[in-house]
């Protein structure tokens, strides 16, 4: 269990870069298509920034800004994105996760609707990498006890 | 019985090497991979799926079932994390 640790020129610090790295994970995920990075990338990195307030100040503050419940409907929302995109595929006609029939659905034509759900798919695994990471870093590091259930 | 065990690594080592002598050389400009699926993916890409990262493509499009193994896999160990560590103190 991390205790509570006063500190000021850490948690100020933390306090600061906080929003900056969450924001840079933010652009790795929906940057994936023109740079290097994507879901598996942006998820860690949004992970790490909660991880990084649970090191500065402790556990319960973390847990004050995002609840356990939460994190867990995180991280099956995501495997449900992703899977729903594919099934969305099936309903219209298509294979699973072949996004080009999804053009039915949105604006755009048969390439771009491949590329916006390539984007979806990669919310979706940003969202189960960012929850797991979370969720394992909070049951190791506390060795599995916690205050509350998550009913 | 430890002998027994030296042996059959021994054997299994060697089929491995062994079978490796079949696969192309390193960076092989004529092998399968390089002739067949890779310009495939060069060529078509920004076309087919309006994405300039070739990797995205790939990742996310040309092998969806893969990336969707992946995204279950990280999903279970979070899953397994949870069910086996914790408990609520009382």
């Amino acid at each position: 269990m991390i205790a509570q640790f006063e500190d000021v020129i850490i948690q100020t610090l933390c306090r600061l870069l906080i929003p900056f790295i969450q924001l840079f994970a933010l652009y790795v995920i929906a940057h994936g298509h023109h740079s290097p990075g994507g879901g598996f990338q942006g998820g860690c990195i949004l992970g790490a920034s909660f991880i990084l307030l649970c090191v500065a100040y402790d556990m319960e503050e973390a847990k004050r800004r995002m609840s356990e419940k939460l994190n867990v409907i995180f991280c099956c929302l995501g495997v449900i994105i992703f899977g729903g995109i594919g099934v969305v595929c099936l309903i219209l006609g298509a294979n699973y996760l072949d996004y080009g029939i999804l053009h039915k659905l949105l604006p755009v034509n048969i390439p771009e609707a491949r590329s916006l759900g390539i984007l979806g798919i990669e919310i979706g695994v940003g969202f189960t990498v960012m929850a797991a990471m979370i969720s394992i870093f909070l049951n190791l590091a506390s060795s599995g006890e916690h205050e509350e259930t998550l009913r | 019985m430890k002998f027994l065990a030296f042996i059959i690594v021994i054997i299994t080592g060697a089929l491995l090497i062994y079978a490796t002598v079949d696969m192309p050389d390193w960076a092989d400009p004529y092998s399968p991979a390089s002739t067949h699926v890779s310009p495939r993916y060069i060529e078509k890409t920004v076309e087919e799926t309006a994405t300039p990262n070739i990797v995205t493509s790939v990742l996310a499009d040309y092998r969806g079932y893969d990336t969707l193994g992946e995204a279950t896999v990280i999903f279970t160990a979070a899953v397994c994390c949870i069910l086996l560590l914790r408990r609520t103190r009382k």
